[in-house]
């Protein structure tokens, strides 16, 4: 049988439909614009699929839900947006400290406080650097397109699984509102059964999920397995989409919506002569720092810029990748607001002006 | 009561020894002699044993003095956030309906920072039964004063005690809890003395019946001993629960609805096969639109096209652009739609943007587009400075006089909503829009040939969107036409 998978379909709208064909058995959210449709699209589809849909009483019952699904072996995830995300962290630490995988939609939102609805990216540190207490990470994807919604969400679940550690899928308010033509995938055969589910029985004994090791070498030597498994997924995982890098002497980063205007600056600019280039994350941790040591090894960059909705987080990591060996400038907008790709080629313009000619 | 009388006569579902203790001593549990967890874990052990539902169980371990229970019971376990044990039981619960879920929470962890997820979990009538240890005290914490410490009851952090102006009276959690709907079994049993053992002991019972039953919600709130921070023997500290906690919290059943709760089912299982998942989730390829080599060659979308679509809510605006950019979908242009969500919608006015192009789309947010249409007065004065000076404008005539524009840009008004009443079906006006969107292109952008393309592109996008509804697929076409029709005799 034949059927129509190319659908004109939101972000948020996209994301279910990957999780849904990723296999992905639960949904518990909580709602909260711009994250509300992948609630309500769960909730059409999970009961279709007769999988579990459950409108949590907070996003704090929902992130622990979740732990209870998946380590009854199954999986499921949650979706929310900046302030739902920091009620979530305390289980997202706990999922870390379990070594179970998740999947988490961030559709973000601005900030801090209440903040407002519109677009911002100042969920970066929350997401990349930790977010809860403990030295853990999660894995971050950065889609910047509906596709992506989908593909991502879909790969946040392969990856969350094979290390076995929860995966956000880090969207802005643009890319989850915002419908574009999606060719869905087809579903995967199910052959989810991890091994360390609780109850399991494993000679005579059933299986138990803990986070809590008195003894202080045990639990030092479970951050040194944590640690170590982090870095390994910095050597094998990193994933960004270089454009017109190669020769650029002025290179942009940026990710989610704020990639596409850049993308949209840098045919401008080199319209206009400027040798411009764009480095975009698909993935903040681990962060692609080989594409930004790229820039230092072929000598051409001599200066990036880092183009966010936020007061500026990713740039942090962007200098840490380049070693403090190129200057890094920040152009941002914040409170909604989205930078238009006049704006990002004036700051482009002036940034060149003062580092190149 | 001590340790030792737990390890006699230990249930089956009690490992033996206690290997996931770290340290050396494997033969006893952690509490303190005199505790009243190790009484509790004991009936719940034999409960299990009794009902056989030892290999379903899932045992989930509070954060408090019971963090460890999973050293004990050889059932799938897990210590979880400190209050959250009922969310991760719920999850548990609804992944994995063949389990037998038991949540095992302090004062605490149950009736302060865990309020919310146990009286939800209860309100939802979660197929669980939560064993509340009630002991007057944070005890794994050294003492602190609970949701539950008795009025001028001295703890650490009420050491002139319990002042009920500023701390208010201890929580009454069973009763709480009997003022909701869904719960099946509610009882407050003490853990001291025989009697009261065997009377706890039946109450045990009967929540892990119901649970083996599947009968819903059931709810044991035991009065438990705390000798060591109640700084008590164990003779004192019974005698304070039987004469001082049980006048509070008076003992007994407060419900009993097992025997009228029908025995719940285990839900179907969850569609996974890849072939049943597509069937549910997709639409069937036959009969829409003229599959993926369809492609529009018109010249005018050689460039990338921006559309605004605004009005007030209720008026079809954002589904009016939806259905253009359907449009777009089924010729394989790259489309995005983008809403004004959130306070924008406050007040009544919605508006969203198209954009359609052959080449990559940068960012769908819009701030000039080459075609305008405007439902309200509002709308066209809050995106009317957006038209490029040789875009086109539509407006409702029913919602404004014919509005100045540019000398390049071009301005076309139609009453939508009347053509979709004379139709029949208001919510057809969208389609009359697009009609005499039609006749515009066709006038002065469009090859014959494309004009005829775009008609049938709208027949397919409306075919697809109202499938199972062949009536309003008519209805729309009618409107099309007619919105065609009325806009070509005012081009002529
Ligand atoms: C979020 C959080 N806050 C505080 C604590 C510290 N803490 C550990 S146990 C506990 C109290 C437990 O008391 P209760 O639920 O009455 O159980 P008991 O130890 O008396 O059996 C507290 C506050 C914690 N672990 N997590
Ligand atoms: S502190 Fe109290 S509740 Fe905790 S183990 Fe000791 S007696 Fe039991």
């Amino acid at each position: 049988m034949q059927y129509n998978q190319r659908l004109l379909l939101k972000g948020n709208e996209a994301a279910v439909y990957g999780a849904l064909l990723a296999g992905c058995d639960c949904f518990f959210g909580y709602p909260i614009t711009p994250a509300s449709e992948v609630a309500h699209t769960a909730a059409r589809l999970f009961p279709k699929l007769k999988r579990t849909f459950i409108q949590a009483e907070s996003e704090i019952g929902a992130i622990n839900m979740v732990i209870g699904a998946v380590a009854s072996g199954r999986r499921a995830m949650t979706g929310s947006s900046g302030l739902g995300i920091s009620l979530k962290q305390e289980g997202v630490s706990y999922l870390a400290a379990y070594e179970m995988p998740a999947v988490i939609i961030d559709v973000t939102r601005g900030g801090p406080g209440l903040g407002n609805i519109g677009p911002e990216q100042a969920d970066y540190f929350q997401l990349v650097k930790g977010g809860g207490h403990g030295s853990y990470h999660c894995l971050v994807l950065t889609p910047n397109s509906v596709q992506e919604m989908c593909d991502f969400t879909v790969k946040a679940f392969d990856l969350a699984e094979k290390y076995r550690m929860p995966a956000y899928v880090m969207a802005d308010g643009v890319i989850g509102q915002m419908m574009e033509s999606v060719q869905l995938p087809d579903p995967r055969p199910y052959t989810y059964d991890p091994e360390w589910k609780m109850g399991r029985i494993v000679d005579g004994k059933a299986n138990y999920i803990t986070s809590i090791y008195m003894e202080y070498d045990d639990l030092e030597a479970l951050n040194r397995r944590l640690q170590a498994k982090y870095r390994e997924i910095e050597r094998a995982e990193q994933c960004a989409e270089e454009f017109m890098t190669e020769d650029a002497e002025l290179v942009i980063a940026a990710y989610g919506i704020c990639s596409r205007i850049a993308k949209g600056a840098v045919s401008e600019l080199r319209a206009q002569g400027i040798k411009a280039g764009l480095i975009r994350p698909q993935m903040v941790f681990p962060f692609p720092t080989n594409s930004f040591e790229k820039l230092l090894s072929n000598g051409k960059a001599k200066v990036v810029m880092s183009l966010e909705m936020s007061a500026g987080q990713m740039i942090e990591d962007v200098k840490l990748a380049l070693n403090c060996k190129l200057p890094v400038e920040l152009f941002n907008r914040m409170g909604g607001n989205v930078p238009s790709c006049a704006e990002v080629c004036e700051a482009a313009k002036r940034i060149y002006k003062e580092y190149v000619k | 009561m001590s340790t030792e009388k737990v390890k006699f006569g230990r249930s089956k579902v009690f490992f033996d020894p206690f290997e996931r203790r770290p340290g050396p001593i494997k033969t006893n549990m952690h509490y303190c002699p005199g505790c009243g967890h190790g009484i509790l874990h004991k009936l719940i052990a034999e409960a299990i044993e009794y009902y056989g539902i030892q290999e379903n169980t899932v045992f989930i371990a509070p954060v408090g003095c019971a963090v460890f229970a999973y050293y004990y019971f050889n059932c799938g376990s897990i210590s979880v956030p400190h209050g959250r044990a009922p969310a991760v039981g719920t999850g548990a619960s609804r992944a994995t309906p063949e389990k037998y879920v038991i949540s095992y929470q302090g004062d605490g962890d149950l009736a302060a920072i865990g309020f919310n997820e146990f009286i939800q979990a209860a309100n939802r009538g979660e197929r669980m039964s939560v064993f509340f240890v009630n002991n007057s005290n944070y005890g794994m914490t050294g003492g602190q004063m609970a949701p539950t410490t008795l009025p001028n009851q001295v703890t650490m952090t009420s050491p002139y005690g319990r002042n009920v102006e500023t701390d208010g009276y201890p929580v009454k959690v069973c009763e709480l809890v009997n003022a909701l709907e869904a719960p099946v079994y509610i009882e407050r049993v003490a853990l001291t003395g025989t009697a009261n053992i065997i009377k706890a002991r039946k109450a045990v019972f009967k929540a892990i019946e119901n649970l083996r039953d599947r009968k819903g919600f059931s709810l044991v709130e035991a009065l438990s001993p705390c000798p060591v921070n109640l700084k008590m023997t164990a003779e004192q500290v019974n005698e304070f629960i039987d004469t001082k906690m049980t006048k509070y919290f008076p003992l007994g059943m407060l419900r009993d609805r097992s025997a009228e709760t029908p025995a719940g089912k285990v839900p179907e299982a969850p569609v996974r096969d890849p072939e049943d998942v597509k069937q549910l989730l997709f639409t069937a390829k036959e009969g829409s639109g003229e599959g993926p080599a369809t492609v529009n060659n018109s010249e005018i979308f050689n460039e990338e096209r921006r559309i605004r679509v605004s009005g007030f809510g209720g008026q079809g605006i954002l589904s009016l652009g939806h259905t253009l950019a359907d449009m777009a979908r089924l010729r394989h242009f790259n489309v995005s739609w983008m809403p004004s969500y959130g306070p924008e919608q406050r007040g009544g006015s919605a508006s969203c943007a198209v954009i359609l192009s052959r080449k990559a789309i940068p960012s769908p947010l819009v701030d000039s587009c080459d075609l305008l249409i405007a439902m309200t007065r509002a709308a066209l004065d809050k995106f009317g400075y957006q038209l490029k000076d040789d875009g086109i404008l539509i407006y409702d005539t029913s919602a404004m006089e014919k509005p100045a524009v540019k000398p390049g840009q071009k301005v076309f008004g139609l009453d939508a909503l009347a053509i979709a009443n004379r139709i029949g079906n208001a919510k057809c006006a969208n389609s009359a829009v697009l009609g005499a969107l039609a006749a515009i292109l066709g006038k002065f952008a469009l090859t014959p040939e494309d004009a005829a393309d775009y008609r049938k592109v709208f027949t397919e996008a409306i075919t697809e969107s109202f499938r199972k509804k062949p009536q309003v697929v008519e209805q729309n076409i009618a409107a099309f036409n007619a919105g065609c029709d009325e806009m070509s005799s005012q081009l002529v």
